[in-house]
């Protein structure tokens, strides 16, 4: 789960990790309202799901309170990679002496939340990974002790100079790994983190996401979560046992299996079409679960072709069979069908489905094949 | 031979009166494998399927002598679950459980290291070697005894190739569900290492997903430390970054852990990868000459 940059900000302060004055308005009247009459240097700045905002013209430096009105009235309602802007951040613009990088992440490799910090922040740091990834240090956090007063000023000793501000930067280390383990957090970056011309530590943008898998122990995050219409779609699934992924394709695919789902929608594509969504309806003949993946699968109005791949393992092919017969019956669709089933009781399963008088096949390549030729009739 | 396990292993169930420990215990036993204990705390003495019930995985340890053990309990309490088992001196823990929270499996990583523990998952199938002992929710019937290793991310997928490797005469030693999330236990390598050991295990299929750097380093692994043929799959060669396909590892970021890095660095160590499943048994038969 993802949130805004306003939100990771007003988490940053719970912790006490220093942030520009700045408040987050839904409207153009609250915009008015918020802004004060002085004319200080503010940064207006769009608060969408989506990198490179800056680039998009979501991000804007205003010397004056009408300045600020300004862009705030030219981002909102902007669209940015396909989102429209709700919402706005206006915070003080800060002198700076310099930026830096900072972040956690879980990391498969080491197995632990792994720091990384960089003296070339404010840009992309997958760029500097990749170009010189010598300039990133990185560290491997023990669970059992957590982020050490020591290893986080070893950190900040590399990247400043003045013990004020290594002081500063190990205490923000310090305090962003315990918000990070307190939210169950996936992915926490200050970037840029700044050093101002007063030799002030500061946390400029902030990144934040959670591990999914813990959100029914987070209420607090939860609550925060803003959704898209895709996201909503997903949401729904979810709720209802399902995996769905909304692409771009015609071919709409519905399948047992994670990485099952993922090697249909590849097959699609190897023939050459085009899969219109990933969807895993988990190991269940339940034909509601059949009848709910059906609907949201073809509410994509682009859904010309539907391949339905099962692979019987536990879950009996000719259960899986009975239940889309209830499932197809109920849906009464247009679109046409292509089922494949193996795996267990797969004969029987396929002579269920074939009396129903819809087509059948039984191997993967058979079924993308076909629905690639009936997307096209 | 075979790796991990044996008929010899003894294996208690861990939310053995959960819905899906229950079932799943029945099947298991229905393949042949030694289930010789199951815990639900509180819920001590009673037997489910057979099988007798304990409180607490040291005492089903210290009774039954088992060195296995299977967990269905809910994710919440996985994480617990799988450091009972570990402090238990349980040697092979497999976590069936999907949706574990990160921090918990990271958590519960040194103490395996310290305990000795290996960890197979969570969110994985299980394991099988085939005739002897199958530990989790695989389909016993699609496997046949042979000479095939297998390790793969997912789940019905790897059902779905081995009923191919199964139905065109190659069969199999063992094959590891590892899991399909972003921290997990054993990986490649260490499985790997286990095949090349294996007098019995003539061959491997590696399937994997995009997501993290592990087929790369396995492909690394191949090239300087396997005499024995490696075949690979890799699925999500059309996901789009940045959406989790499912599995919580399962995601492209920022351009790394894409299908296409992973081709290449197999086809780098001289590793064929299938352009779809059904090609793995030609492509295998053509290895084992």
């Amino acid at each position: 789960m993802k949130i805004h940059e306003y939100q990771a900000r007003n988490l940053f302060r719970k912790y006490g990790i220093p942030v520009p004055d700045g408040d987050v308005c839904h409207s153009m009247d609250e915009v008015k309202q918020k802004v004060s009459d002085d004319d200080k240097l503010r940064v207006v700045k769009a608060q969408v799901h989506a990198g490179g905002r800056g680039k998009a013209g979501g991000v804007k430096l205003a010397k004056t309170k009408a300045e600020a009105i300004a862009a705030a009235e030219q981002i909102l309602g902007m669209t940015i990679k396909g989102l429209t802007v709700e919402k706005v951040l206006i915070a003080d613009a800060v002198d700076i002496e310099k930026e830096y990088y900072f972040g956690l992440i879980n990391d498969r490799n080491t197995k632990s939340v792994t720091l990384m910090a960089s003296a070339e922040g404010g840009v992309e740091i997958e760029e500097v990974a990749k170009v010189s990834p010598e300039k990133i240090i990185k560290m491997a956090i023990d669970p059992t002790m957590g982020l050490m007063d020591w290893q986080a000023r070893k950190i900040a000793l590399q990247l400043f100079d003045e013990p004020s501000q290594i002081r500063q930067a190990a205490s923000i280390f310090v305090k962003l790994y315990q918000l990070y383990v307190d939210t169950d957090s996936s992915l926490a970056e200050i970037n840029p983190l700044v050093l101002t011309p007063d030799k002030k530590v500061l946390a400029i943008d902030g990144k934040m996401n959670f591990d999914d898998n813990a959100l029914f122990r987070q209420r607090k995050i939860l609550q925060m979560r803003e959704v898209n219409e895709d996201e909503a779609k997903e949401i729904e699934a979810s709720a209802k046992g399902l995996s769905y992924i909304k692409l771009d394709g015609n071919i709409g695919c519905m399948v047992n299996g994670a990485g099952l789902a993922m090697a249909t929608m590849d097959m699609i594509k190897l023939y050459g079409g085009n899969p219109a969504n990933f969807l895993d309806i988990g190991g269940s003949s339940n034909p509601e679960k059949v009848v709910d993946a059906m609907n949201i699968l073809l509410s994509d109005s682009n859904v010309e072709a539907v391949m339905i791949n099962i692979f019987g393992g536990i879950t009996r092919c000719d259960d899986v069979a009975r239940g889309l017969v209830i499932a197809l019956d109920e849906i009464k669709t247009e679109i046409p069908i292509v089922i494949r089933l193996s795996g267990t009781n797969a004969k029987e399963g396929l002579e269920i489905i074939r009396k129903k008088g819809l087509p059948t096949v039984s191997t993967m390549s058979e079924a993308a094949k076909t629905a690639i030729e009936l997307s096209k009739k | 031979m075979s790796i991990l396990i044996n008929k010899n292993t003894k294996v208690i169930v861990q939310g053995i009166t959960g819905r899906d420990g229950a079932f799943h215990t029945s099947k298991m036993k229905a393949y042949g494998t030694n289930i010789v204990g199951g815990i639900s705390p509180g819920k001590g003495g009673i037997e489910v399927e057979g099988v007798p019930v304990f409180n607490t995985v040291e005492e089903a340890v210290q009774t039954t002598g088992a060195n296995a053990s299977v967990i269905f309990v809910p994710a919440p309490f996985a994480g617990d679950a799988i450091l009972e088992a570990s402090y238990a001196g349980v040697e092979l823990v497999i976590c069936i459980t999907e949706g574990v929270p990160v921090q918990d499996m990271i958590k519960v990583t040194p103490v395996l290291k310290q305990n000795g523990t290996k960890l197979i998952g969570a969110n994985c199938p299980g394991l099988i070697t085939v005739d002897e002992c199958l530990i989790g929710i695989l389909p016993g019937m699609i496997f046949k005894k042979g000479n095939v290793g297998l390790i793969s991310r997912s789940g019905t997928l790897t059902y779905e190739v081995v009923n191919m490797l199964s139905n065109n005469g190659l069969g199999q030693t063992t094959c590891v569900g590892i899991g399909g999330d972003s921290v997990s236990g054993l990986y490649y390598i260490d499985l790997l290492e286990q095949y090349e050991k294996d007098p019995e295990t003539k061959a491997v299929v590696l399937i994997g997903e995009i997501g993290g750097d592990a087929e790369e380093q396995a492909a690394k692994y191949i090239k300087e430390k396997m005499t024995k043929p490696v075949v690979a799959f890799i699925a999500g060669q059309s996901a789009p970054p940045g959406k989790r396909m499912g599995h919580a590892g399962a995601i492209i970021s920022s351009g790394s852990g894409t299908a296409e890095e992973k081709i290449k660095a197999f086809a780098a160590a001289g590793v064929p990868v299938a352009k779809e499943p059904s090609e793995i048994p030609g492509i295998l038969k053509e290895k084992l000459g």
